[in-house]
């Protein structure tokens, strides 16, 4: 399989391919963040439902029902926030095995790069797909279809949402790698990942739908990078982004993914030169 | 043309610094004060396809430093240096395809995946070709008896073990060059033997050229042709371990068992090292006088039960190398 990509691509490929396989092991981390997800789903869905009850104005942006969905897409993608740099990279930092870096024969950056997507996607998989059996399938089973995570507008949607959701992970993969060479620059993952917490999970829409927040903050919200992670694709998967403010959203998704990458990629460039390696 | 050459490399950081306790601490936060290191200054030398260098020195010496420069790792402040027509931090990804590294205290193996895995990734990393990659691993594991290990994940693995694993890893797209960041660091006897014994085919049989730095002078006893000397960042010697030794510490020592008491020697040129009992130990220099001749004279006057010349211990010859170039650490 490997032998037949083209040879440019084949350390990328099997860089992605190694880490997901990796990941994939870990099966007590996967429960255990399956099980809290599911604890602050339903803990969310509860206030949310309070909320409307009493504040059924709110709906114009999003209907209860969409705003379950959301929550239960929005957990379920959790590993999507960029929050934290890869943990390989801060102990590869740590090790000095950073080193092994600069001796392959490969870009860098690229590299590193496959290596974060498929640390996100390999831990949303299993996620995503226990999720989607509980609140997808087990909740309308149980007769509590009225709490459960429900299927896309249309066709259309669907359609869309898939590469929306890749780009997603696209993008998310080019904001951990800017986290990646902060971890590299400063030699310690503490500070960057403390920063990026609360601004991934604000910006994303994670804490609460974007279409939430007030008017005159909505159109920031929706062109800023973060966006891209959660909000845009979740439009797509309502139907509110089609036709062309779904290739707006796509185009804002692609964009933000090149611009983060570039930039990530030029201060690696910088980081690695000055990089300096203690002891040994 | 040599393979390697290296001009006037030099390496300069800077490193914060600051007063001890709460004072420099609250100083260190407005105004950082910076120490330049000079980890090389001016080294220079060349390298010919097959040899196999040893490059020795205390800690802090630059000898990693020169190591990490000449693999592509870092950049130097000044300096010429090519390896294969090829300047190592310009042409980075050209040159790392073609030269193998291992580094003592590092492992470049995946810590949680079996150690096939991780040399499936290595091939395609480098882009091996398949069939190419299954003669070459499997020869690897062979010869380093490590096809045992294969299966077995990276962190349950010795250090010994993992270290043979580790430089298959790094010869696994047949470089033509070897980079050893002291692999022998904390190994076992055996696995030290199986080490050495393994760089030495490397390099006689398919003439891989190999770069070493340890700080155990029986891997440069065993396996350097050439050794070079590095102090605070610059060479102090470069050339045969056999050189050194006659440069630094010609003497031999005699060690004399006798059927008596071991008696008080006056001889010139001939020091009393150890006396205790039966048995003496002499330091004398064999151009002043022929091992023959001193054990001759003492046989003379008293009746010897068993008599051994020997080199003093390399490390004492290294040791003393440092001391009289000031070359300790500090």
């Amino acid at each position: 399989m490997a032998a037949a990509a083209p040879a440019l691509l084949r350390p990328y490929l099997a860089v992605f391919a190694g880490r997901f396989l990796q990941m994939l092991q870990y099966r007590a981390a996967a429960i255990a963040g399956f099980a809290t997800q599911c604890w602050w789903g339903a803990t969310k869905i509860m206030i949310y439902a309070a909320f409307y009850a009493t504040a059924p104005q709110a709906a114009g942006a999003l209907s209860l029902p969409q705003v379950i969905t959301y929550t239960w897409l929005a957990q379920a993608l959790l590993v999507l926030a960029p929050w934290n740099g890869d943990p390989d990279v801060a102990l590869a930092v740590r090790t000095g095995a950073v080193s092994f870096d600069r001796v392959r024969p490969v870009d860098a950056y690229a590299w590193r790069y496959a290596a974060a997507a498929a640390w996100i996607t390999a831990r949303a998989v299993p996620r995503a797909a226990l999720m989607f059996a509980l609140a997808g399938v087990a909740l309308p089973l149980l007769g509590l279809g009225a709490w459960s995570w429900q299927a896309p507008a249309d066709l259309s949607a669907a359609a869309l949402f898939v590469p929306s959701l890749a780009l997603a992970v696209a993008l998310s993969s080019a904001f951990v790698m800017l986290i990646n060479v902060c971890v590299v620059a400063t030699l310690t993952d503490r500070g960057i990942n403390t920063l990026m917490m609360p601004l991934a999970i604000i910006f994303t829409g994670n804490l609460l739908p974007l279409q939430l927040f007030p008017d005159w903050a909505r159109t920031a919200l929706f062109l800023q990078p973060f966006a891209g992670v959660f909000d845009i694709p979740f439009r797509i998967y309502f139907g509110q982004l089609a036709g062309a403010s779904a290739a707006l959203g796509l185009a804002l998704q692609l964009g933000w993914t090149a611009v983060l990458a570039a930039a990530g990629w030029l201060w690696l460039q910088r980081v690695m030169r000055r990089l300096q390696v203690q002891g040994g | 043309m040599p393979q390697i050459l290296v001009e006037e490399l030099s390496k300069t950081y800077r490193v914060a610094e600051r007063d001890p306790g709460l004072g420099g601490a609250v100083r260190g936060l407005f105004a950082r004060r910076w120490r330049t290191i000079e980890a090389l200054k001016g080294v220079s030398f060349s390298l010919e396809q097959g040899e196999l260098l040893g490059f020795i020195g205390p800690n802090g010496a630059g000898k990693s430093t020169t190591i990490k420069i000449l693999s592509g790792i870092l950049e130097p402040t000044a300096g010429r240096c090519e390896v294969d027509g090829l300047t190592p931090w310009t042409s980075r990804v050209r040159h790392v395809a073609r030269i193998g590294v291992v580094f003592g205290q590092r492992t470049q193996l995946w810590w949680d995946l079996p150690v096939i895995e991780g040399f499936d990734l290595l091939r395609d990393i480098y882009r091996v070709p398949q069939a190419d990659y299954v003669r070459t691993r499997d020869e690897l594991t062979a010869l380093l008896r490590i096809e045992g290990l294969l299966r077995q994940p990276v962190r349950q693995l010795s250090l010994g073990q993992r270290m043979r694993c580790e430089i298959a890893a790094a010869m696994l797209h047949s470089p033509p060059l070897l980079f050893l960041d002291e692999p022998t660091i904390g190994l076992d006897a055996p696995s030290k033997l199986a080490v050495r014994e393994f760089v030495q085919r490397l390099n006689r049989e398919r003439g891989v050229t190999v770069i070493l730095t340890t700080h155990d002078m029986h891997d440069i006893e065993a396996l350097a042709q050439r050794v070079i000397v590095i102090g605070k960042g610059a060479i102090l010697a470069d050339g045969p371990f056999t050189d050194l030794r006659e440069g630094v510490l010609a003497e031999r020592r005699l060690m004399a068992d006798f059927t008596g008491e071991a008696p008080a020697l006056e001889l010139p040129g001939v020091r009393t090292i150890a006396r205790q009992g039966r048995a003496l130990e002499l330091a004398f220099d064999p151009k002043a006088i022929a091992a023959a001749d001193l054990i001759a004279r003492i046989a003379a006057d008293h009746p010897l039960a068993d008599v051994r010349v020997e080199e003093p211990p390399i490390e004492e010859v290294i040791a003393r190398f440092y001391d009289l170039h000031g070359a300790g650490e500090g």
